[in-house]
Parts: structure tokens; sequence; C-alpha cells
């Protein structure tokens, strides 16, 4: 089958991406431990940022491909685009974890607790529970077409309720920090600060494109659910 | 638009038969909801957490709660002896079915409302003169919110297994903004702060209301085709 060759070369271009992405990970290790200052406030922790908002800049990212690609399947119905939502589902809800364990490693030190019912923090646990609802509804539904029906359903009114828990979330105060490279004025990061959080949102960017990618292409089209159904012969026993 | 409006009066009316002839699905959500506020009242410390301070979120989460036990029966109903295939066969507009069920689910969770408000009252004195129009507003604004997207995942979750545990897991971050600005407006008023401080809550109820009727009328289709 044309496809499945297809797919397979997009699993083998999405592991390239990977490794690449992996390297240039710790590239960004040894770029921010050992070539970019120290924080003077908030010291060695600080570190952590350059995982964190790469982290975090991911997972939105997928988030958002999830809800763009959930429309057009319901439009275009192509199986194609529901494979990929839940590729990216799956990845985006890798990036959520590593932003959600991330953050508290650097609020115990700076802030002195773990958690803290701030506005972004909320909103981070919102996004992460969306994709597991998502992922949990595709687990438990059999029928590969009713699945891409349903999950896209939920992937677009996921992608419409964020604008509304970003609303609830910010008319509580916030002790997170403001933004400081994606605002009206000039970024105010000192340079060497800044080339280490774009190298490391570059990296986290091609890990996202692999990880989607290899995903994609290693499910096999009919078997979309998150492994429930295996032993149900239908997936497996073709 | 007539047509519209009687296909969906007309499946809204036969939820409601179904559910006054039995009445174990209301009774049973009414139960859980006055046990909520029970359970609530035991679950607090009394020597350091006052009554009134506590009563918004009381209010929010037994409201949200059983409004979830509600619409888990929305589609149970029409699943049985595929009941639900019978409708999809009639030559009506899916957007109609969705007005139809979300009106019987509505009039279900405001009826469960209805009796746990003044419940609300009793158990937790609760002075609501010069608040009940307020409330009820805010109550009747939230509502319909989230039991028009809970509407649309009631509909896929009968479709899996463990559906009563799928809904609120799919439900309840919806759920999130409205329930928070429900429990700040619901604070306000029962504060006696000035009508200015909540009237922002009350447009942003609105607002989701309008953005999530019109989203759930639209996705709602998709939903149902065989």
């Amino acid at each position: 089958m044309p496809d499945r060759v297809a797919a397979r070369r997009i699993a083998s271009r999405g592991l390239v991406l990977i490794a690449v992405g992996l390297v240039a990970l710790a590239g960004i290790y040894l770029l921010a431990l050992r070539f970019t200052p120290v924080e003077r406030f908030q010291g060695l922790p600080q570190k952590i940022f350059y995982v964190h908002v790469p982290a975090a800049w991911s997972a939105l990212l997928a988030f958002s491909l999830v809800g763009i690609a959930s429309g057009l399947y319901l439009w275009l119905r192509d199986p194609r685009l529901d494979r990929f939502a839940e590729s990216t589902a799956s990845v985006g809800l890798m990036f959520s974890i590593i932003m959600l364990t991330t953050g508290p490693l650097w609020g115990k030190p700076v802030w002195g607790t773990w958690w803290e019912w701030d506005a972004r923090l909320t909103f981070t646990l919102i996004l992460f529970f969306l994709f597991l609802g998502y992922r949990a509804l595709r687990g438990a539904l059999a029928d590969p077409e009713e699945r891409a029906r349903f999950s896209a359903v939920v992937g677009i009114l996921g992608l419409v309720l964020v604008p509304f828990v970003h609303l609830t979330v910010y008319l509580f105060r916030t002790v997170h920090p403001q933004p400081i490279v994606l605002k009206p004025s000039e970024p105010s990061l000192p340079w060497e600060m800044l080339r280490t959080l774009l190298a490391s949102l570059a990296a986290f960017t091609v890990l996202l494109v692999g990880f989607i990618m290899t995903r994609y292409g290693l499910g096999d089209g009919e078997n979309l659910g998150n492994g429930e159904d295996r032993g149900k012969g239908e997936a497996y026993g073709r | 638009m007539g047509e519209f409006l009687g296909v969906a009066l007309a499946v809204a009316a036969k939820d409601l038969r179904v559910e006054r002839r039995s009445k174990t699905a209301l009774v049973s959500a009414l139960a859980f909801a006055v046990l909520t506020l029970v359970i609530f009242n035991f679950a607090r410390d009394a020597a350091s957490l006052s009554r009134t301070a506590m009563a918004p979120s009381v209010l929010w989460i037994t409201f949200a709660f059983s409004g979830v036990i509600a619409l888990n029966r929305s589609f149970t109903l029409e699943r049985e002896n595929a009941a639900l295939d019978g409708l999809l066969m009639a030559p009506v507009s899916r957007g109609a079915l969705f007005v139809g069920k979300y009106l019987a689910n509505l009039a279900f969770v405001f009826a469960v409302e209805t009796v746990a408000l003044p419940l609300f009252v009793v158990f937790f004195g609760v002075d609501l003169r010069g608040a009940a129009g307020g409330v009820i507003l805010v109550a009747v604004l939230a509502t319909a919110g989230f039991v028009a997207v809970g509407t649309v995942f009631a509909a896929m979750t009968v479709r899996t297994r463990f559906a009563e545990l799928m809904l609120p897991l799919l439900l309840l971050p919806f759920m999130l903004p409205p329930v928070t600005w429900a429990v700040q407006a619901t604070a306000r008023l029962l504060s006696g702060r000035p009508a200015s401080e909540i009237a922002g809550w009350i447009r942003l109820l609105g607002l989701y209301d309008l953005v999530f009727i019109t989203a759930c009328l639209l996705v709602f289709p998709s939903l149902m085709d065989e």
C-alpha cells in the first residue's frame, strides 16, 4: 500500500528530527549551564526557564494544532487529519507534563511553594486536562470513524474554551513572572539569556515536529485509540 | 424556523414526558443535590470557617455536580432500544434535535436547582432578601452555558464504555469559567455589594452562553450522522 510506505517515510523523517532535536537539547543544556550568566536574584533555579518556557510553548502550539486539525477534519473528513490531531494531542500531553513538572521545580526554591493557584498555573493545568480528556475519549471509542468525529468536536470546543480560561485566570491576581520576551516593548532579557531561550525554543519545536511525525507514521490509521482496542481483533487482526 | 422550533419542542416534550412518568432520574438527582449540601456542612470546620463564607462555593459545586449527574441521563434514555436511531430516521434537522435535547436538559437541571436553592438557604443560613433576583439570573446564565456543552458531550460519552466517568472528565474543564464567575457574582450578591460590581461577571456569563450555544449548535450535527 502506497499509504503505508508514505507513513513509514514520515516516521523515519520524524526520527531524524528527534535525533537532531535531542542533540540540540544537549547543546542547550551546555549553553544554559556553562555559557549563560546566572540570574542575580533567582540563582541557579532560573536555568529551568530554558526548558519550562519552550515546553509550555510546544504544548500550546500542539493544542492549537489539534483544534485546527479537528476543525478541518469535520469539514474535509480526511482520516489523515484525524491521525494528525491524535498524534499532536499525544505529543502535546507529554509537553504539558514537562511544563507542569518543571514549573513546581522552579517554584519551590523561588516562590517557596510547589504550587500556587495562580492564573497561569491554573490555565496550563486545564490545558493538561483537556488533552487528557481528549485522549481518554479516544481510548473509549472503538469505531474509527466515530472516534474521529467525536474527538474532533472535543478538539474544536477545547480551542473555543481556551480564551475563556485565559480570561478567567487573568481576572485573578498572578504571581507568575510577566512576559519578558513577547510583549509590546523591547525584550527585557539580556542577550545571552535571550539567545539561549531562542535556541531552546527552536530545539523544542524541532522535537515537537519530530515526535508528531513519528507518531503519525507509526500509527496505522485504523488504530488511533490509545491501544485499548488491542486484543479486540479489529485493530490488529488484519 | 417555525418547523425547527416545533421539532425542538417536540423532542424536549418527549424527554420531559418520559421523565414525568418515571421520575427516577429527577428524584435521584435531587437526592444527590441535597446530599451534597449535607456533606458540605459536615466537611466544614465550624470553628474556623463560617457558613456564609463558604456558601457561594457550596452552592455552585452542588449545582455543577448535580448538573453533571443530570446530563448523564440525557442520552442514556436514547440508547435503550436504539431510540436514537429512530429519532435520526425522522426527516428533521439535527440542529433542532440539539435544541430539543438542550431544552429538556435545561428544564431538568433547573428543576434540580429550584429545589436545591431553598434548601441551601435553610442549611447555610443565607439571607437571600434583595439578592434572590440576582442569584437566579446568575444561575440561569451559568447553567445555560454548561448545559449546552454538556448536551454535546453527553451525546458522545453515551457511546463509550464508562460514560458516567467520561462525561465529568470532559465537561468539568468547560465548567470552570462559568462556575468561577458564578461564585464570584454570588459572593458579591450575598454580601450586598453594588450592582456595578456584578455587571462584569454577568456580561462574561452572557458571552460564554452566546459563544458556546452557537458552537454546540454548529458541531452537534456532525455527532449525529451515521
